[in-house]
């Protein structure tokens, strides 16, 4: 399982964090330990984020001006950083929808002829 | 944007370390929640969350730019080494700070001067004509008024064309200011509309204003209106007294407007001023003429046609004084003709000093990498790349030279107000200041000699093997030869500029000497000179002009302390002061047909042996020859040979052809010795006529005494302001400095580069010292074992000397050669020196290899008086 889990997480497609990381955001604005864990549960912990590569992923997300982020205080009272959608960013999900579920569908084709 | 964050690492790490840290708070808050221990929960945390230091290390390199920071190292590191050689470091910035400050200095006057567009409406549409001088000695000469007129009805590529010519006028004295005789100039009313002047305060002149009739109107420069009238608006309107009389102030001009000098103070419309005579004459060369293209005309095209008619009108007027061509160019160029020269010569001077300077640091830079070679060779050895050792060799002498070009920034201010004050009277000297191109040469001149001297001693990282030094023992080598080789050819270059500066500095300065011991023709010496104009409107008759001489010349006589005082319209070395045309009553036609004019002087009976001009034959004016009985003229020594060759001139009568009793005649009764109008000039045929005809408003006081012939200035001042308080009085100088003045340029430059020379010759010396030292130190193994063997101290010390001075005999060679081309192009300048002169090469080539077997010679005699043992023992 904790191979699988790696596996998983390490051949994750370059960008696919990015993508997780807005649609998290889509539900509001969140701070980092929050979408981790969105992330994981959601995924039913197929997915483990590292901190490794959130935060740069977070960082990099509001150089592009798709995510900006602010101080304030978290639902367990403490200080966090947290960060909010940009409507560059909602735009930007979209499209990463998209070609993501183009390339499931043409994935899936390979795969499904290879296996006849 | 990168460079914002590569600054912002610190904070924004910081900041990361603090968000990191929640989310651990965060992760131990879910584990407590599930009921972990506090240190279960802990620790489940950490293992969960990984390193937090390699986090904040990948974002920080992320923000990192690898170049800046390694670029940020490499300059902490030359800096650091360059701290530890204290005595290097001063030498090499002061040399750089020299040559690079020399540069910026001459490049700012150069830009200023000669670069940049004039001030005027579209600048490079205006050209200036002229015509050339009947004789054909000068191609850029003076204009007569008539031709003016028919170029001006010809070239109709030309939009506009106007006149000014300049003279000076005496401003009454008003509210207890004194007179003064100051410079004005005249001009055509479209003179100031065509350069785009608009008036300060009040209207320019109009077409009604230029014309005889007109009442006399006159604008102010900026400065006069400053300095006369402080900056009063009210003065417009007003009537100022100008030769005594009335002209009304319509206008003040704007300060930048300083032409076509910086003396000018007054404008005036032309027409009015001169007498239509004049403006009709073809042959009376008196103005400059300033036209503007029309669009897509060319100089060319209008200087044909304005040549085309020069031809027509000389073709009707065929009389020898009549011009037969015109010639042209920009209005830039006539503007700055005189000090173009000067610039560039310096120009090349102080280039040659910087790169004498750069070839020096780049010496030293290389004895310096020689000495750290066990140290590029170990680190070439653990890897590093050539790349970054040469890196570091630039950045290196990018520091030296930044260090250098700051402080050369400081002696290029220094030295750009200095040459303003020294050369005040240099056209466009007004306009000249340090702006932001000139410090983007600046900037480019560091970054050149940052990349020359840096390079140059990389040369050799960058071919050969690196590791060979490693390989040499430490014991009792000399040094690698590709080093030496190179640091030899370096000399060389330095000492071949050396010498072309020395040549053309030496033959600038012999030039200079040789114009300055020109001899005049008449006393120098303890003689005090000034000059005043009669106004014509006072002295209206030619009585009262021969009156006020009269009452004049007694009273200076008896001042004590006066041995003699003559008065003529212009002393010898005055300039010109104008000519005449003339025929020979006993020749009426002349043979040969040289162009009959001749430089003329009113001059007082007592001048002559006032100012020991030595009588020939004949005699001096007479006190009665006065009026109407001044029949009698004294010619120069040179005009009775050129025009009357072995005849006795004495006996002989001259016609001046434009004077109203031409028929007359003036009998010759004396003939004097030759006197230059200027020191450059050798036009020597005169005619003097008696300055007691009235006829002679302009005069030249010049009083000999046997002292010191200033103090004499005050009391002859007093005499004249006695005679008429309303004279104003110009150029009270002792003789020697009225003549200097036109020298000036010649000393200025000669001078200048001279110092120049002097510099390179030490910065050369200096560099042979270095580099034989350098020697000498890495063989003192070799000398001592040489020596313990059983060398001569005399075999060591001519080994050594040799070997310094091959890079010298080189150096001269290559500098001999090209003295030769250099000094083709300074040729202009030369005045009765040839530019080829082999006593002077030769001069130059004794002291550079005086220069530099000094410069050997020191180290050589230190090498021959090693002790062996100790030598060795040093190893």
């Amino acid at each position: 399982m904790a191979d699988l889990k790696k596996q998983a997480n390490g051949e994750m497609l370059q960008g696919t964090l990015d993508m997780l990381v807005l649609r998290t955001l889509v539900m509001g604005r969140a701070h980092g330990h929050t979408i981790a864990r969105v992330i994981e549960n959601t995924s039913e912990d197929v997915l483990q984020v590292e901190q490794g590569s959130l935060y740069p992923a977070l960082h990099r997300l509001e150089d592009r001006g798709w995510v900006r982020s602010s101080w304030g205080v978290s639902e367990n009272n403490r200080k966090a950083k947290f960060y909010e959608l940009t409507a560059a960013g909602r735009k930007q999900l979209v499209a990463e929808r998209e070609r993501w579920q183009q390339m499931v569908v043409a994935i899936g084709r390979v795969l499904g002829a290879a296996s006849e | 944007m990168n460079l914002r964050r590569f600054f912002s690492r610190p904070a924004v790490d910081a900041e990361l370390a603090e968000e990191l840290d929640a989310h651990l708070q965060h992760e131990v808050d879910d584990n407590l929640a599930r009921g972990m221990s506090e240190e279960e929960a802990w620790r489940r945390a950490r293992v969960k969350l990984g390193s937090v230091r390699r986090v904040r290390e990948t974002m920080w390199e992320r923000n990192s730019l690898e170049w800046f920071e390694t670029g940020l190292r490499d300059l902490r590191y030359a800096v650091r080494t360059l701290w530890r050689t204290p005595g290097f470091t001063v030498t090499a910035v002061l040399m750089m700070a020299l040559g690079i400050g020399a540069n910026v200095a001459l490049f700012t006057v150069v830009r200023s001067v000669l670069l940049k567009p004039l001030p005027f409406r579209e600048p490079d549409k205006l050209i200036q004509l002229y015509e050339k001088s009947p004789n054909g000695r000068r191609e850029y000469s003076y204009v007569a008024g008539g031709m003016y007129a028919a170029w001006k009805r010809a070239a109709s590529s030309v939009e506009q064309m106007a006149v000014y010519g300049t003279d000076s006028i005496n401003l009454s004295g008003t509210g207890g200011q004194l007179p003064e005789k100051i410079r004005y100039a005249t001009c055509s009313w479209n003179l100031l509309p065509m350069l785009g002047v608009v008036p300060e305060v009040g209207r320019s002149f109009v077409e009604a204003d230029d014309r005889r009739e007109a009442p006399a109107t006159t604008m102010l420069t900026h400065s006069l209106w400053m300095r006369r009238y402080a900056g009063d608006r009210g003065i417009v309107g007003k009537t100022i007294l100008l030769d005594a009389k009335p002209y009304t102030v319509i206008g003040v001009l704007p300060a930048w407007f300083e032409y076509p000098d910086t003396r000018t103070q007054l404008w005036a419309p032309i027409y009015h001023e001169q007498s239509s005579q004049m403006m009709e004459a073809v042959d009376n060369h008196n103005f400059f003429v300033v036209g503007r293209l029309r669009p897509g005309a060319t100089l060319a095209q209008a200087l044909s046609q304005v040549d085309t008619a020069e031809k027509q009108v000389r073709a009707m007027h065929p009389t020898p004084s009549t011009s037969s061509e015109a010639s042209a160019r920009t209005l830039l160029d006539g503007v700055v003709h005189d000090a173009k020269a000067t610039l560039y010569t310096l120009m090349g001077a102080t280039s040659c000093v910087l790169l004498i300077a750069c070839l020096n640091v780049a010496n030293l830079l290389v004895a310096r990498s020689a000495s750290r070679r066990k140290e590029t060779s170990v680190r070439a050895a653990l890897g590093g790349s050539r790349w970054r050792l040469l890196r570091e060799q630039v950045t290196e002498s990018a520091v030296l030279a930044m260090a250098g070009g700051g402080l050369g920034l400081l002696v290029a201010w220094l030295g750009t107000e200095w040459l303003v004050q020294a050369r005040p009277e240099m056209a466009r000297a007004g306009a000249i200041h340090i702006d932001g191109v000139v410090l983007l040469f600046g900037l480019g001149v560091v970054v050149g000699c940052a990349i020359l001297a840096g390079l140059i001693p990389s040369l050799s990282f960058l071919r050969g093997p690196l590791l060979e030094s490693l390989q040499d023992s430490s014991r009792a080598t000399s040094a690698g030869h590709g080093r030496l080789r190179l640091r030899r050819a370096l000399l060389a270059v330095e000492v071949g500029l050396t010498v072309v500066l020395l040549t053309c500095a030496g033959l600038l300065l012999k030039s200079y000497n040789h114009l300055r011991s020109t001899d005049v023709g008449s006393a120098t010496q303890n003689v005090l000179t000034m000059q005043f104009a009669l106004p014509n409107a006072r002295y209206n008759t030619a009585a009262k002009v021969a009156s006020f001489y009269e009452q004049l010349l007694p009273r200076l006589r008896s001042l004590p302390g006066v041995k003699a005082a003559g008065v003529v319209t212009s002393l010898p070395g005055q300039g010109y002061g104008g000519d005449s045309r003339f025929s020979l009553a006993e020749h009426p036609d002349f043979a040969g047909g040289a162009v009959q004019y001749a430089i003329v002087r009113g001059a007082d009976p007592g001048y002559f042996s006032a100012l020991q001009i030595p009588l020939v034959s004949g005699r001096f004016f007479e006190a009665r020859e006065r009026l109407t009985d001044a029949r009698s003229v004294i010619v120069s020594k040179s005009f009775a040979r050129q025009y009357l060759g072995d005849e006795e001139p004495l006996g002989k009568h001259i016609l001046i052809k434009d004077s109203s009793d031409a028929s007359q005649g003036f009998e010759i009764v004396g003939v004097v010795g030759d006197t230059l109008w200027a020191l450059t000039e050798q036009d020597t045929a005169m005619i003097y006529f008696p300055l007691y005809s009235g006829n002679w408003q302009n005069a030249s006081i010049g009083v000999r005494s046997d002292g010191d012939v200033t103090m004499l200035a005050l009391p002859i001042q007093k005499v004249l302001a006695e005679l008429d308080p309303d004279l104003p009085v110009s150029d009270v100088l002792t003789m020697e400095r009225s003549i200097g003045r036109s020298t000036g340029d010649a000393s200025f430059t000669s001078s200048l580069v001279m110092a120049f020379a002097v510099i390179a010759l030490a910065l050369a010396a200096v560099g042979l010292y270095g580099v034989l030292s350098y020697i000498v130190t890495q063989r003192t193994g070799e000398i001592g074992i040489r020596i313990a063997l059983g060398a001569q101290r005399s075999t060591v010390l001519r080994l050594i000397l040799s070997d310094g001075l091959r890079p010298a005999w080189i150096g001269l060679l290559l500098g001999l050669a090209g003295s030769g081309f250099a000094v083709q192009l300074i040729r202009s300048m030369l005045y009765g020196t040839r530019a080829l002169d082999w006593v002077l090469f030769a001069e130059v080539g004794m002291l550079l290899v005086v220069v530099a077997g000094i410069a050997c010679a020191i180290p050589a005699w230190k090498a021959s008086r090693l002790d062996p043992m100790q030598a060795l023992r040093m190893e």
